[in-house]
């Protein structure tokens, strides 16, 4: 605890987070925030539907990047060529495009299908956000994908061969040994991509889902405020990538591996 | 060609991308030229950001170290989106009070000086860090037999550091260039008609939403794919006269 509080004393930070507090504390007495009571409920859904997609798309696209990286690092050609076409798309063109492409494209050629009007799907894709969960799911697959063809071919040879000696079946010998140790490997940069897949959730709004950044512009389109909406929005977002950087440090610390030095 | 266009239903499409006025080819065109520039000049404003700011988080006292810092961290931490319609409001704000105070009234922003100025500042944070990595991995006796010749520290930069950092900091400057290409696709929710936005005009207009964005697409991937091998290019010659590492592992 000591080791983090004392380079926070040194003089000129004092000074510094003296500044912030003044900054802060200057925001909250001098800008609107008589909005905020009554824009609250709706920013608390907003907040939940980001959490939410954030939470399901990086699971999903982490399941479907497990198959992308392992095909890539040692699958046949006619695997590794899908995939590594895929992770090239994917990763060459905007993310904006890529949710645009799903929202109008499907959503104009759905209807012309015969018989899905009245199938049990239609509810659902009559709405925005399962379009908006399948774009950020393959553009999380399509990132994580690069990322995993790297963990998987970075697992030390021996640990493979040593089980493959004991006589593991194939499938046993990827649960137990092989992809434990790829997830470790990637354990770091799964964070860091954690958080450019928060930053990516906002353009969602754009398809009209509704999460917190969609709250901020419906605040700044009602009552023409303008910088506090944003500045509160900011906030909420170093929060989650704070939270985020610490739930993986925790996971991180969990896993023992062996550090040079000790 | 129009034959085989005709066999693979294409006819529709291709009649819609042509160049000329009934076919949206052009739009989509000038689109991306605004796209490439806004990226360009985006890219280079980060550059010049970042290279002051690597300095000042190696060499700079702590209050600048501590600023930076800040900096760096904020603009990794919230969501470009976000941050580009603060900059936008901020420096549209800025720009309009500065002109009232000389007399000359409320002036319209060129969307493309406002793309550069919000990409710019995000592109800055990241090539701070960039720059930072690429100057500490040059070795420091290099630095150290520069400034025993008594090179003065502009000189030093131009001569040894930059040049022997390139071939550290290429490998992450080609991801920056990617990301700022694909950022200008977000100036598209605050109005600016780049790429993305055309071919959303375009696509709702004629109702072809699958034709115009594949279109689209296929432009950005062109750009990132030629950029690439650009890239690789550069990287190969900054890297000449270094040993190749091939084989030195094992």
């Amino acid at each position: 605890m000591m080791r983090m509080i004392r380079p926070m004393l040194m003089p000129h930070r004092l000074a510094l987070i003296g500044l912030a507090v003044a900054l802060v504390v200057w925001c909250a007495l001098t800008l609107r925030w008589d909005w905020l009571p009554k824009y609250l409920p709706l920013a608390m859904e907003g907040l939940w539907r980001t959490v939410w997609l954030l939470a399901a798309s990086t699971f999903l696209g982490f399941l479907l990047a497990v198959p992308l990286g392992f095909a890539q690092a040692v699958g046949p050609w006619y695997l590794s060529t899908p995939a590594r076409v895929f992770c090239t798309l994917i990763r060459g063109t905007p993310l904006l495009l890529q949710i645009w492409l799903l929202y109008y494209g499907l959503g104009s050629v759905f209807p012309q299908i015969d018989g899905i009007r009245d199938s049990v799907l239609w509810p659902y894709l009559r709405q925005a956000w399962p379009y908006a969960l399948l774009a950020l799911t393959l553009s999380f697959a399509g990132y994580e994908g690069e990322v995993m063809r790297g963990a998987f071919a970075g697992v030390n040879r021996g640990q493979l061969e040593a089980a493959r000696s004991f006589g593991m079946p194939r499938f046993t010998l990827f649960r137990r040994i092989w992809l434990p140790q790829a997830i470790n490997n990637v354990l770091p940069t799964l964070g860091g991509e954690t958080i450019l897949q928060l930053k990516a959730t906002p353009l969602v709004a754009t398809i009209t889902v509704v999460e917190i950044f969609a709250v901020s512009s419906r605040v700044r389109q009602d009552t023409f405020v303008i910088y506090e909406p944003l500045l509160l929005l900011a906030l909420v977002y170093m929060v989650i990538a704070g939270l985020i950087a610490l739930a993986f440090r925790w996971l991180e610390n969990r896993v023992p591996t062996r550090r040079p030095g000790n | 060609m129009e034959g085989l266009l005709d066999l693979l239903g294409l006819a529709k499409s291709a009649e819609l991308l042509s160049l000329s006025p009934p076919g949206w080819g052009m739009n989509l065109l000038r689109g991306l030229g605004k796209s490439l520039q806004i990226a360009f000049g985006a890219f280079g404003f980060g550059l010049v950001i970042g290279l002051f700011g690597a300095y000042g988080k190696l060499y700079g006292g702590p209050v600048i170290r501590d600023l930076l810092a800040i900096y760096t961290t904020v603009v990794r931490a919230v969501p470009e989106l976000v941050l580009i319609l603060i900059l936008y409001f901020v420096g549209t704000d800025l720009i309009n009070q500065a002109s009232e105070a000389l007399g000359y009234g409320r002036v319209e922003i060129s969307g493309v000086a406002a793309g550069i100025w919000v990409l710019g500042v995000v592109q800055g944070a990241y090539s701070t860090e960039v720059l930072r990595g690429a100057i500490l991995a040059v070795p420091q006796g290099q630095i150290e037999a520069a400034r025993a010749f008594g090179m003065p520290p502009v000189m030093l930069m131009r001569r040894v550091t930059i040049p022997a950092m390139l071939s550290f900091a290429l490998p992450g400057l080609a991801n920056l260039w990617l990301i700022a290409t694909k950022d200008t696709a977000l100036l598209a929710v605050v109005g600016f008609s780049e790429l993305t936005l055309e071919t959303r005009q375009a696509a709702s207009s004629t109702r072809a939403y699958f034709t115009f964005f594949l279109a689209a697409g296929a432009l950005y991937l062109m750009v990132t794919l030629m950029s690439s091998a650009l890239f690789q290019l550069l990287e190969r010659r900054a890297r000449r006269g270094q040993p190749s590492l091939k084989g030195a592992g094992r």
